[in-house]
């Protein structure tokens, strides 16, 4: 089973990635993220369970409080973006972009 | 028997993401498919033996962080993702191909068989083993992420706030 | 297999069968003697009304034969979906629910839960945190702006009265140092002398007859400040009055379920009903001691019966006193419920949030941090 969760992390990281490239709409790019993220935690749960350490679900852990610290400041961002702009999408929000 | 609950559950988690990532018009519906895919890892979990992790991915996951999004989608209430038909279509196109190629990658990394797993010890993937291993070992990394967590609710805080001053 | 789905038939027939009727009348009668009124006692079949007893099947009957709407514009599939995803979380958490001890009858045991797990308790919460869609779902798929507004509400108050409801409940995980719901009503299965702590304050021996001055070892009495938290958060999660904002009909109509009628209406209502015997199940396994009988643990029952009536006997007598005891006691949660919800009027929505982040927040860290220096100080003055 271990290897079939790796397999399906590796699609779900493919998707989240995607989504982050592809998406213009900023909430669903923080989702694609959050996708990403979870991925990688799959593949972590899964390699723990391979050499029966639980450090990976400690890392798991870790991986949980930076997105919940992620999607706080990262939605933050999107409600002031949406009040001074009016807008969600990426595209219009690129006054830094060269 | 855990193999075909395993599949089941992967499926809904493959569907969900698909579902978030094409969704293109309805926003809510894309979150709602990600909480979708993201119980069911929280089953996957479980089935590896991470029982607390895969609570823990419903609770916090499923249901803090995506009721947060929810939350501010619904505050928004922007129903349209803006770009014209034919950038869709282009973008589309591009999607499926990266998306396939990126998954055929990696998966190509990945060994053709793992070796047998190893035998757990008593009370793998309990709460013990892992505050034993939380408060012990990664010490360090559970204050230096609880002090993270207090920089980004009091950045969030400033950032959501009404006044400009 | 069988003995689970043995349990789970109990469980479900005692609480959705038995309890969940009746609580749709103790509301009735019990709202009606704290209002001085009769209460409802129309319904009748061939002029048998039996207190009034009748009305829940009248209840069901109208729903039942109700129009079914769903709105224009609505989203058809989230808005079919949205009530099982209300009512899911509330039968879900009974699973966890131990509702007798554990039962040696020969070489086989029983335990008296259907799955008993060592992450109990962080389930139940996972669970709630689930319940929130319900809401979430209805508002938005209702297309309706009340309806939103409801559920953005309920929303920001659920996830908000989850994290203090964790957090009030900390101090007692440290005391019964276990997640396990079965092991916390077990621990509880015991008494203490209430003026014990003055052997260690003053350091004398306590004088025979105020040692007999005892208290069941329970968590309400050795976490009071935070049985009082836990329960306004639980109640909060609930949505029920005071704490109805999000559905308050005089300013939102009816909130996340207006748009919904007939069963699924019903089945939003039943969610709420449900959740009240399924929160006093919580409260009595967190802090009545479970199925625990006061001052008389399981050892004492069965030695005195089995004496003479053999030991299988009496642990016989002992289940089946112990789930009468734990029905009980869930009786008395159901009552305080109730009283609660009859007596106090609506939260407005600004106070709901000040309640839970500026007052209940600080006080269950406190909460935390006093238990925690007093078991320090106990650990190291025992020792």
């Amino acid at each position: 089973m271990v290897g079939e969760a790796v397999v399906l992390s590796a699609i779900l990281f493919a998707i989240g990635t995607v989504g982050a490239l592809v998406r213009r709409n900023v909430i669903v790019v923080l989702m694609s993220i959050e996708l990403m993220l979870n991925a990688v935690n799959l593949a972590l749960v899964a390699f723990s369970r391979q050499w029966a350490d639980p450090a990976g679900q400690v890392l798991v852990l870790m991986v949980i409080v930076v997105a919940a610290a992620e999607v706080a400041v990262g939605l933050g961002i999107v409600i002031s973006l949406f009040r001074n702009r009016e807008t969600l999408n990426l595209e219009e929000a690129s006054l830094l972009k060269w | 028997m855990n193999e075909w609950i395993f599949y089941a559950f992967s499926a809904v988690a493959v569907a969900g993401a698909l579902g978030m990532v094409s969704n293109v018009r309805n926003t809510v519906a894309a979150a709602l498919s990600l909480v979708a895919s993201m119980v069911s890892l929280g089953g996957i979990y479980v089935l590896l033996e991470a029982y607390l992790i895969g609570v823990l991915q419903i609770l916090v996951y499923a249901g803090a962080i995506m009721v947060v999004f929810l939350f501010v989608v619904m505050l928004l209430n922007q129903r349209k993702d803006g770009f014209s038909a034919g950038r869709q279509w282009v973008m589309k196109t591009f999607g499926a191909v990266l998306g396939v190629a990126g998954a055929v990658g990696l998966v190509g990394l990945l060994p053709a068989r793992f070796p047998e797993a190893a035998a757990l010890p008593e009370g793998f993937g309990g709460y013990r083993a892992l505050g034993v291993m939380l408060f012990t070992d990664y010490v360090l990394a559970f204050e230096v992420s609880s002090l993270l967590l207090l920089s980004a609710m009091v950045g969030a805080v400033i950032l959501a706030r009404r006044s400009a001053d | 297999m069988l003995e689970i789905v043995l349990k789970m038939l109990f469980i479900v027939l005692v609480i959705l069968g038995g309890m969940l009727p009746l609580i749709t009348w103790v509301e009735r009668k019990q709202s009606a003697v704290m209002q001085d009124r009769i209460g409802a006692n129309r319904a009748d079949l061939m002029g048998v009304t039996v207190l009034g007893l009748l009305h829940p099947v009248a209840d069901v009957l109208k729903l039942f034969s109700k129009e079914d709407v769903v709105p224009t514009g609505a989203n058809r599939t989230l808005h079919l979906l949205a009530p099982v995803v209300a009512i899911v979380p509330a039968i879900v958490t009974l699973a966890v629910i131990p509702f007798g001890g554990s039962y040696t009858f020969g070489g086989a045991t029983l335990n008296l839960v259907v799955a008993d797990v060592d992450w109990g308790i962080v389930f139940v919460f996972a669970v709630g945190g689930i319940a929130t869609y319900g809401a979430v779902m209805a508002g938005w798929a209702s297309n309706n702006n009340w309806s939103l507004l409801g559920s953005m509400r309920a929303a920001a108050q659920m996830v908000s009265y989850e994290v203090t409801m964790g957090f009030s409940i900390v101090g007692l995980f440290m005391i019964y140092e276990t997640l396990q719901l079965p092991a916390m009503a077990a621990w509880q299965d015991d008494s203490f002398r209430l003026l014990g702590f003055i052997e260690y304050l003053l350091d004398i021996p306590l004088p025979a007859f105020l040692g007999w001055i005892r208290l069941p070892l329970w968590g309400v009495f050795l976490q009071p400040l935070g049985f009082v938290l836990f329960l306004v958060c639980i109640m909060a999660e609930n949505k029920r009055p005071p704490f109805d904002a999000p559905e308050g009909e005089s300013e939102l109509v009816a909130g996340y379920h207006l748009e919904y009628s007939g069963m699924r209406f019903g089945l939003f209502y039943t969610a709420e009903f449900l959740e009240v015997p399924v929160i006093g199940c919580i409260l009595t396994t967190l802090f009545f001691g479970g199925w625990s009988i006061p001052f008389l643990p399981q050892e004492t029952i069965v030695g005195f019966i089995g004496a003479g009536f053999g030991e299988g006997f009496a642990t016989g007598v002992c289940l089946v006193l112990h789930v009468l005891s734990f029905l009980m006691k869930v009786a008395l949660m159901i009552w305080l419920q109730m009283a609660l919800r009859w007596t106090l009027p609506r939260f407005r929505y600004d106070q709901v949030m000040d309640l839970c982040w500026k007052i209940i927040l600080p006080l269950s860290i406190a909460n935390v941090f006093v238990t925690g220096a007093i078991i320090l100080w106990i650990e190291t003055v025992m020792a």
